[in-house]
């Protein structure tokens, strides 16, 4: 690959825009910044789309497989002789595709918050964290470097964590963006503790060196690192289960999702962006960037499988239940991505039997368009009626035609339905998970089935059932809202298309898959049951959904309240670390650390004070202090002399 | 380069300022003094990193000295290594900014001026001796102006803490002066021969495995009161709280690392086999500091108390970056003593401007500031964000270089501790954010706050300067490392016993 510099702009220029729009932003342009920053964005896209051109169709491929691609390396910061953060891009397939995906998506939502967010206040702000996004994002995913990639890592969390608290006058914003700032956090401990396992033990940060290193079982590293063990586990399980600690929690994955559902106080936009379609799926890019390794190690890549399975359950459950539009577009988000971690889990590292992780790269990317669009129609929805809540709306397709046809068409793709993006990649993931483990798959398509229906819920009751009896005040949007909307519906329609086993693979080699067509009636059956029962509860106004919770009872109550996993947390956090360790330790450090400080100058100011009293500058005193004393050595004296 | 123009320029600024009249001159001789002092510092990394890319090799750089005590082999012999001149950059930044935020003093501001300044010369000289005799002076220099910033410019409850920090500073240095003595009876290289101060004829020689686990305990825990060692911690949260925003700069940014630099310079380097010896107290009483420290600033409530306590856990680096006792961890050590100098400083000026225009520190009282001061609030989060660990920023990499360097040690129990250290920075991520979520977050608790004004040019320019050092060493961090690496080596090669990656 040459070294084109037009790569180079893919990250710089957000982090220009950034830096711009950051420091002068407020003052200059307040209103202009946003049409900036789009512009910014369309050159990234560019940038990116003729990269991926280049990558795939020219340069990347070397007899038949494609490479590796390393550029820009330099030394960052040099821990000891044999291991550095050595700052890098890497190309190989996924990477090409992320920084399309990203981009691509990164624009639209650029595109689309012109009209959403017109009259805000502090616009070229909201610019300016959007850039930072997606230069972190860019970063992310580009990187030749595992420390690279969390660094990169924790900057994506912080700019979720700036635009989630957006809007930081409002308490519940500030406190959705601490709770995913720290939830992740956490995880992150696990992807730290991960790296350090890694570096020590195979004594490189490089990707490249680092699976080469690790997956030839005759090397030294690979001896050492499996034979290394605590509590009975390989050192490198452990390394990639907490590695995967770390992408479960950017991913959302159970237990640690909680962030996400409350991450919706964001601008809608900015879930479209971060919370749909990129740096969620971050976890799942993590996994696939180490997957040799993974394969390598059956038991860690046996985990990705069933937390994902669970996941994309236990997701799909609640989001049957939550009326908040976002956020039952939030748990399916969980749901897909479980979907893609499980297609990962159940996959192998070569040839016929890599179908998962082709399969998992494949929705990553048809999700990514139906995802934003369903994100960007929901935030039309809310544009206009001014709640996230589905008790507020109804017999919107009226008002809003474009709106409503694009997110048939989004809901029709991520349901599975043909020949929408949606069916062909999920088609795929089960295809490989009943190739792997039956088990999986049965719940795979059970949460395709209940997919259907929580989709088609939420469009028959927003765009259908009841008329809410909302008037129509300003129209549907902009312009600059429909555009983005409509480019996703194509792409919605249309990405299953791409011959997608051709360029991205986890052995870089072709892979030829086609459509079995007695292999997908049983999902395309279940998707159209679950479509059809939608209908039949939601389309029209009636009393049966109230029913059927009132019959469920319990069990609807608990997923209506997200199985009390928050309450979990709530409890550990506050019972347990505020009051059982915090306070105690603030306790201690006041009366005994401190206590014994102070105790320390009490006991000698006491002292002093007691024998202050001999100096009395009377000579009566000091006369009787001496002869006591001759009296008292005189006593000795003639007591010890003996 | 002559190193005594840095203890020269400050005295004379000092005498300068008693020569003025009125506010106006005082600060606008102590604002080019410490601009000089800026000035000085870069040319001194620039001349120092020529000498290095020239090839000379040689422990200390710079070096001139004078007989000053001859019957005691005491001399005044100044030289710097990398790690100097890294601490002699980091003082040059927080006097300079202090200097700026203290720019309206109006209460006997020629003395405070004068004691601000003099209070570097004390700094400067500290990390420039060679000689173990001089370096106790300069530490004991930087001790008593310290007790008088804080008993008359104060708040609060300001002659206690002046009180406080002043009686464990000094039973620091006792401890450290007790420590300094043993070691020179120990230098003879023959029975009855000269004894020596001077640190680099004393790395030479080697000091009696008998003498050296008698005196390092009390050489470190005598500077490891200076750098918030746990238990001795206290003085930090009430002298930090109760000083003027200047002081509490220097106290944090500049006088809690001449302990580190002390740890690092006299005690482990002197004495590598004590040092491994008692690696692994100190690492327990590390590992407690950053995560009791942690914990305890989770459950503050006024702004200077949580910094303050987040000193205490952020400083455990450093001791658990030198106790661990790897190439990396020291550099990390050293890394972490430079970034926490200049966050800590850059969070007390936030915090001091947020105070003088609100009057008050409680974090339940404040609250929507951003929409406010956006400048000052930003900085807060900035300095927030640093403190947590943000890459980009300084903390972030000196942590990392910490975790690295400690996880190198390959002893199980390290390894927890390492672990234990890592948990710290989500602690640390809990209580920034609330304090950052509660203050300029949030709707405005008090339409007071409403007709306050943001910051002024020399509030930015001293955020600007704080935050300049913070990005340098956070985007580009190969320079600071290269800086330090050769001097850590050095000591790592006195430590013998190097346990470096395989």
């Amino acid at each position: 690959m040459p070294n084109h510099f037009y790569i180079l702009l893919i990250p710089l220029l957000p982090l220009v825009s950034f830096l711009v729009l950051g420091l002068f932003g407020r003052k200059y342009f307040n209103i202009s910044g946003g049409v900036m920053g789009t512009i910014v964005l369309l050159a990234v896209t560019v940038c990116a789309f003729v990269t991926a051109y280049d990558y795939f169709f020219i340069t990347g491929k070397l007899n038949g497989i494609y490479q590796h691609i390393v550029l820009f390396k330099y030394t960052w910061l040099q821990f000891s002789s044999s291991v550095s953060i050595d700052m890098g891009f890497l190309l190989d397939p996924i990477s090409v595709m992320m920084i399309v995906i990203v981009s691509f998506i990164s624009l639209m939502v650029h595109l689309f918050s012109l009209g959403y967010m017109k009259g805000e206040e502090r616009l070229a702000t909201y610019y300016a964290f959007l850039s930072l996004f997606t230069f972190s994002m860019l970063g992310l995913v580009l990187s030749s470097n595992i420390f690279q990639l969390y660094i990169f890592w924790e900057l994506v969390g912080v700019s979720s964590y700036l635009l989630i608290g957006f809007y930081f006058d409002k308490p519940s914003a500030v406190a959705a963006s601490k709770k995913a700032f720290i939830v992740t956090r956490f995880a992150d401990l696990g992807f730290l503790a991960g790296i350090l396992i890694l570096a020590f033990n195979a004594e490189t940060l490089d990707f490249g060196t680092l699976i080469e290193r690790l997956t030839n079982g005759q090397s030294s590293w690979s001896i050492a690192i499996t034979s290394a063990s605590f509590m009975g586990i390989s050192a490198l399980t452990w390394a990639l289960v907490l590695v995967f600690a770390g992408g479960a929690g950017k991913s959302a994955m159970f237990p640690l999702h909680i962030w996400l559902p409350d991450a919706m106080e964001g601008p809608t936009p900015v879930s479209a962006l971060i919370h749909a379609a990129t740096m969620v799926v971050a976890g799942v890019y993590l996994v696939a960037r180490l997957f040799p390794v993974f394969s390598f190690d059956g038991i860690s890549l046996n985990i990705v499988a069933y937390v994902g399975i669970l996941s994309a359950l236990i997701a799909a459950i609640i989001a049957c239940t939550q009326t908040d539009i976002k956020r039952v577009l939030a748990y399916s988000t969980m749901s897909q991505i479980g979907y893609m971690m499980f297609a990962l889990g159940v996959s192998k590292y070569s040839g016929e039997d890599g179908l998962g992780y082709m399969a998992s790269m494949f929705h990553l990317f048809t999700h990514a368009f139906f995802k934003s669009l369903l994100f960007l129609g929901a935030g039309a929805v809310i544009h206009m009626v001014h709640s996230n809540e589905m008790k507020d709306m109804g017999g919107l397709r009226k008002f809003m035609p474009v709106t409503h046809i694009c997110f048939l068409i989004a809901c029709l793709a991520i349901a599975g339905i043909p020949p929408f993006a949606g069916f062909f990649s999920k088609e795929e993931i089960l295809t490989a998970a009943f190739q792997n483990n039956r088990f999986i798959y049965g719940i795979g398509l059970f949460v395709s089935g209940l997919t259907a229906f929580y989709m088609f819920r939420l469009y028959f009751s927003i765009f259908w059932n009841k008329d809410a009896g909302l008037h129509d005040v300003h129209g549907e949007g902009t312009m600059t809202m429909k555009i983005p909307l409509i480019i996703l519906a194509t792409a919605s329609i249309f990405a299953g298309f791409v011959p997608f086993s051709k360029y991205i693979t986890s052995d870089g080699a072709p892979l030829e898959t086609g459509v079995n067509i007695i292999f997908s009636i049983a999902p395309v059956l279940l998707a159209l049951a679950g479509i059809a029962l939608a209908a039949g509860l939601y389309k029209k106004e009636n009393d049966k959904p109230a029913r059927i919770t009132a019959a469920l009872g319990g069990l609807y109550h608990a997923a209506y309240r997200k199985f009390y996993i928050d309450e979990i947390y709530l409890f550990i956090t506050k019972k347990i670390i505020f009051n059982s360790i915090g306070r105690p330790a603030a306790w201690i450090d006041k009366n005994i650390a401190d206590g014994l400080m102070n105790g320390l100058a009490w006991t000698t100011a006491k002292i002093a004070a007691a024998i202050k009293g001999f100096q009395s500058g009377k000579i009566q005193n000091y006369t009787l202090y001496f002869f006591a004393g001759i009296a008292g050595l005189a006593i000795m004296v003639i007591y010890f002399w003996k | 380069m002559n190193l005594s123009l840095l203890l020269l320029l400050p005295v004379i600024t000092c005498l300068a300022i008693v020569c003025c009249k009125g506010l106006k001159q005082v600060r606008a001789v102590a604002f080019t003094g410490a601009g000089i002092q800026l000035l000085l510092a870069f040319v001194l990394l620039v001349l120092f990193w020529q000498e290095r890319s020239s090839g000379n090799a040689a422990p200390m750089l710079f070096k001139s000295g004078y007989v000053w005590f001859a019957s005691f082999n005491i001399n005044y012999h100044v030289g710097v290594d990398g790690i100097s001149v890294a601490m002699i950059l980091l003082t040059a930044f927080v006097v300079l900014a202090g200097v700026l935020v203290s720019w309206n003093t109006e209460t006997m501001f020629k003395e405070f001026f004068f004691l601000l300044i003099f209070l570097s010369a004390g700094a400067y000289g500290f990390f420039i001796s060679l000689d173990l005799f001089m370096l106790f002076f300069f530490l004991e220099l930087a001790v008593i102006p310290k007790f008088l910033l804080i008993g008359i410019w104060g708040s609060g409850n300001k002659e206690y803490s002046a009180m406080k920090l002043a009686l464990m500073l000094m039973a620091g240095s006792a401890l450290v002066f007790t420590g300094l003595v043993g070691l020179y009876f120990n230098t003879a290289v023959t029975k009855g021969g000269a004894h020596t101060f001077d640190l680099l004829q004393i790395a030479q020689m080697q000091i009696p495995v008998q003498a050296q686990m008698l005196f390092f305990p009390f050489l470190f825990v005598g500077f490891g009161i200076f750098t918030a060692l746990f238990p001795f911690h206290t003085w930090v949260p009430d002298g930090h709280s109760s000083a003027p925003t200047a002081a509490s700069m220097f106290l944090a940014g500049i006088s809690m690392k001449l302990g580190g630099y002390g740890c690092l310079r006299v005690a482990t380097y002197l004495m590598p086999d004590a040092a491994h010896t008692y690696a692994p107290y100190i690492i327990l009483l590390a590992t407690i500091a950053i995560i009791y420290g942690a914990f305890v600033t989770m459950m503050q409530k006024d702004l200077k108390y949580i910094n303050a306590y987040s000193s205490v856990s952020h400083c455990g680096f450093v001791l658990l970056g030198i106790g661990m006792l790897t190439k990396t961890s020291i550099t990390g050590a050293v890394m972490q003593m430079v970034s926490h100098g200049l966050m800590t400083a850059l969070f007390f000026a936030a915090i001091g401007m947020l105070y003088s225009r609100t009057h008050t520190r409680m974090v339940d009282k404040l609250g929507g500031l951003l929409k406010i001061m956006p400048f000052i609030s930003t900085v807060f989060v900035l300095a927030g964000l640093c403190s947590l660990g943000l890459p980009g920023l300084s903390g972030f990499v000196a942590e990392m270089t910490v975790f690295m360097g400690s996880w190198q040690n390959p002893q199980m129990l390290y390894r927890l501790a390492t672990i234990l250290a890592c948990a710290s920075i989500v602690v640390t991520a809990v209580y920034i954010l609330r304090a950052v979520g509660k203050t300029v977050m949030g709707p405005v608790t008090d339409s007071h706050y409403n007709s306050l004004s943001d910051g002024s040019w020399n509030e930015r320019l001293a955020a600007i300067l704080l935050f300049a050092g913070i990005i340098a060493i956070g985007i580009a961090p190969f320079w600071l490392n290269k800086l330090i690496t050769p001097g850590v080596e050095i000591i790592m090669q006195q430590a013998g016993k190097a346990v470096t990656l395989k």
